[in-house]
C-alpha cells in the first residue's frame, strides 16, 4: 500500500502562486496597478511609502510625502537603518468638523525605519524635499562598493 | 459638493477624457467649506507646478497632473508607482466659476472656490421697533 501524505499547505501555496501568476500577466513590475489605484492618504500601514534604487556609488531613497512641514523632517542613519521622521500638518485648524465634505489626506506625525540594502557613509547623506517627494542620496561606504576583480587566465 | 468621478452630465465629451492612453491615479483630497468659499486640497506628490491642469467645464471641475519621479539609479525596492493624476468633481451652482484660484506647495494643490455672492449666508439685521 502506498501511503501518500496530504500536505494542505503545500497545495494552498501552489494555488496562491498560480493566482498570483495569473495577475502578473496583466500587471508588470512597472505598473503595479492592482496594488493601488489610489495613493492612500491615511490607509497605508507604513507611511511614507518608499522607493529604493541603487547605482555603483549610491543608494537612493525617495519618500512619497506631500505636504510636510520641511522644518520637521528628520533623517538619520544608524547601523544600516534609515530613520525618517516628520510631521504633516493639518491643512487648517479653524474649520469645524461639520464643514468637511471629504477627508482623505490624513495628517500628523510619522516615523519610519528601513534597512538599507548596502552600507552607507552616514556623514555624507544628502536630503532634498521637492514637490512633495523627499529624495535621499546616500553614498555607499567604500567596502560596500562593487569591486571589479581581475581574472588571471592561465 | 457632490463628487462624481464617473462623468456626470456630458458622457460624450467626458468619455474621451477618461480614455486617455496612460493609466491614472485619483489623488487623495480634503474638501471643506468656509463661509465664503469651498476649498479642495489635493495631494499631488511628484508634480511640477507647470504640469497641473485645473479646469471647469459645465459643472465639472477636472484636475489633471503629470508626475515624475526623481529617483536615479536602478530600482531595487518599490512601494509605489507615480502615475498621472486625474479626478473630477461635480460642482454645485453655489460656486462662482470666475474666481477660482489654485496654488501649489510641496506637492499639495489647494483650490479655493469662492461662493457666489447670493450664496453667502447673510445676516439680516433685526430692528427693534
Amino acid at each position: 500500500m502506498i501511503r501518500r501524505t496530504w500536505e494542505p499547505f503545500r497545495e494552498l501555496e501552489a494555488l496562491r502562486r498560480q493566482i498570483e501568476h495569473a495577475f502578473d500577466e496583466y500587471t508588470g513590475w512597472d505598473t503595479p496597478l492592482l496594488r493601488a489605484s489610489f495613493l492612500p492618504g491615511r490607509s497605508s500601514r507604513t507611511y511614507p511609502m518608499l522607493n529604493v534604487s541603487e547605482d555603483k556609488d549610491h543608494v537612493y531613497v525617495e519618500a512619497l510625502a506631500p505636504g510636510l512641514d520641511p522644518e520637521s523632517i528628520e533623517v538619520s542613519v544608524h547601523q544600516g537603518q534609515l530613520r525618517i521622521a516628520g510631521e504633516k500638518p493639518a491643512i487648517t485648524t479653524d474649520v469645524k468638523a461639520e464643514a468637511f465634505h471629504r477627508t482623505e489626506r490624513g495628517a500628523g506625525r510619522f516615523l519610519r525605519t528601513m534597512s538599507l540594502p548596502a552600507e552607507v557613509d552616514a556623514d555624507k547623506v544628502k536630503a532634498q524635499y521637492k514637490n512633495g517627494l523627499l529624495l535621499l542620496t546616500l553614498p555607499k561606504a567604500e567596502q560596500a562598493k562593487p569591486k571589479q576583480i581581475a581574472v588571471d587566465v592561465a | 459638493m457632490k463628487e462624481a468621478t464617473v462623468p456626470a452630465t456630458t458622457p460624450e465629451r467626458n468619455v474621451s477624457e477618461t480614455r486617455e492612453a496612460s493609466r491614472t491615479l485619483a489623488p487623495a483630497v480634503d474638501i471643506f467649506e468656509h463661509e465664503d468659499d469651498l476649498v479642495v486640497v489635493a495631494d499631488l506628490p511628484g508634480v511640477e507646478k507647470e504640469s497641473v491642469d485645473v479646469r471647469v467645464e459645465d459643472n465639472v471641475l477636472t484636475l489633471k497632473a503629470t508626475a515624475k519621479t526623481t529617483l536615479p539609479g536602478e530600482p531595487s525596492y518599490r512601494e509605489y508607482t507615480l502615475l498621472n493624476y486625474f479626478r473630477q468633481f461635480e460642482l454645485s451652482d453655489k460656486v462662482d466659476r470666475d474666481k477660482i484660484k489654485a496654488q501649489m506647495k510641496h506637492g499639495v494643490l489647494t483650490i479655493s472656490l469662492p461662493k457666489r455672492e447670493a450664496e453667502k449666508p447673510k445676516r439680516i439685521a433685526v430692528e427693534v421697533a
